[in-house]
């Protein structure tokens, strides 16, 4: 057990009051886009048109028919209830399936579920991102409502990595988020050709050198599980405490409600009790290996 | 009249030379001087005799490494402006083990590591100082390569 509870986080929107949270909703694909290689994202509309209400760090369980089902995060913006943006990694049988899909085809939509990011939290503080691959797509709901409510808060930096400077996700949007004034935007890639001019490294080194105020900073991670514990011993150095990190994990979700326990986590379920954590609630379990 | 006060406040500011034996950092003054690179321009090529290392004031430095076959090297990391750039000067056959280029203009301040391994020899105060400084970049560098590799290795493409 955490030595401490589990932060009340502000619960997120849940499904539809009354609707059945294990019938899928039909979904039409509105606009399928080619991100990078082996990723694509998803504009859908649901079939009724009732409104897609979701908040940043949320996920749905996305369906393709016949096939199978997949806990997706929720990765355009949230303000927009008229469509549902989900990026997706066509990694396993169900995803491929998804890949092929084009425009116009049904799909089912479970959710919103999980726990979203904390927003109305932590204004007036600075905001640090740090993520990579596609990490970046859980996070970008949560930027879009950052840069949107700019004023509400301190500094605001993006710290992303790729491996290359072939695969980076979003490449329009960190152009533009770096053409803002107010934001500070580093991409860092772990390898690029003979002059290239930009960073190359990690992304830890980039939050080693970000221009934040550390014990005014709120600090949003999404890694690889494995790449989480490095990128918080870089936020540590800088100052940054674990009351203020805030991460995202997900792990084996299956029927997005906390009834299955494929998802547990300790005590937590990342399906309902994430997936987004701050982390000193799950410090200690983070670090066993058993779990 | 602008006093010319040497490298000597420049480099006794710097973090990496921070608490150190004054009579060291007066030796290693006098191996210093200030160079400019100018973007594309090559630092040391990998092969050559490593006899500088360089402490970067402004810019950035990409570390390549070449590939045969492929046109071009690959940039393996960036140096930015605060940070040191070579240690192959310290480390037996003192050859470099990548190319060094100006990513983008690069205002460095380069130390005569012939002239300093030399030094070391008879002043270990000196070799002291300079490894007591130089083992935690590497030790850094070191860990901070093996974290990109499990990275490249759990982490996602896209």
């Amino acid at each position: 057990m955490p030595d401490s509870p589990l932060v009340a986080l502000a619960p997120g929107v849940s499904p539809v009051p009354g609707e059945d949270i294990h019938t899928p909703r039909p979904f039409r694909i509105v606009q399928v886009k080619r991100e990078v290689a082996g990723v694509f994202t998803w504009k859908l509309a649901a079939c009724d048109g009732n409104p897609c209400a979701c908040r940043p760090g949320q996920f749905n369980m996305l369906t393709a028919f016949g096939v199978g089902e997949v806990p997706i995060s929720v990765s355009g913006d949230c303000r927009n209830q008229g469509e549902l943006v989900h990026t997706i990694r066509a990694v396993g049988p169900v995803t491929r399936a998804m890949e092929n899909l084009k425009r116009g085809a049904v799909v089912g939509v479970r959710g919103p579920f999980g726990r979203s990011w904390p927003v109305d939290e932590i204004t007036g503080y600075d905001v640090l991102f740090v993520t990579g691959t596609i990490g970046l797509a859980p996070l970008r709901p949560l930027i879009l409502e950052v840069l949107a409510r700019r004023q509400e808060f301190g500094k605001v930096v993006i710290c992303y990595g790729s491996r290359g400077t072939h695969d980076i996700l979003y490449e329009a949007d960190l152009h533009t988020w770096r053409g803002r004034f107010d934001t500070n935007v580093h991409v860092t890639v772990h390898v690029a050709p003979s002059g290239y001019r930009g960073r190359v490294g990690s992304v830890a080194a980039a939050v080693r050198i970000a221009r934040i105020d550390p014990l005014s900073t709120q600090a949003f991670v999404c890694r690889s599980e494995a790449m989480t514990r490095p990128a918080v011993d870089a936020l540590a150095e800088r100052g940054v405490t674990t009351d203020r990190i805030w991460t995202t994990l997900e792990r084996s979700m299956k029927c997005g409600v906390g009834l299955c326990g494929h998802c547990q986590f300790g005590p937590t379920f990342m399906c309902k009790d994430g997936p987004v954590y701050r982390f000193d609630t799950i410090e200690r379990l983070f670090g066993m290996r058993e779990i | 009249m602008v006093q010319d006060r040497g490298l000597g406040p420049t480099l006794a500011a710097h973090p990496f030379f921070d608490d150190m034996d004054p009579v060291a950092l007066e030796t290693i003054v006098g191996c210093a001087a200030n160079a400019v690179f100018r973007p594309g321009e090559f630092i040391f090529r990998q092969g050559e005799a490593a006899d500088n290392f360089y402490l970067v004031r402004e810019g950035r430095i990409a570390l390549e490494i070449y590939v045969p076959g492929r046109q071009g090297g690959i940039v393996v990391e960036t140096v930015e402006a605060g940070e040191i750039v070579g240690w192959s000067w310290i480390n037996p056959p003192y050859r470099w083990s990548s190319d060094a280029r100006a990513a983008a203009t690069a205002r460095v301040l380069t130390l005569d590591a012939a002239c300093l391994r030399n030094k070391m020899e008879d002043d270990r105060t000196l070799g002291y100082e300079l490894y007591k400084r130089f083992v935690p970049v590497m030790a850094r560098r070191l860990a901070a390569c093996r974290l990109r590799i499990v990275e490249l290795a759990t982490e996602p493409e896209g």
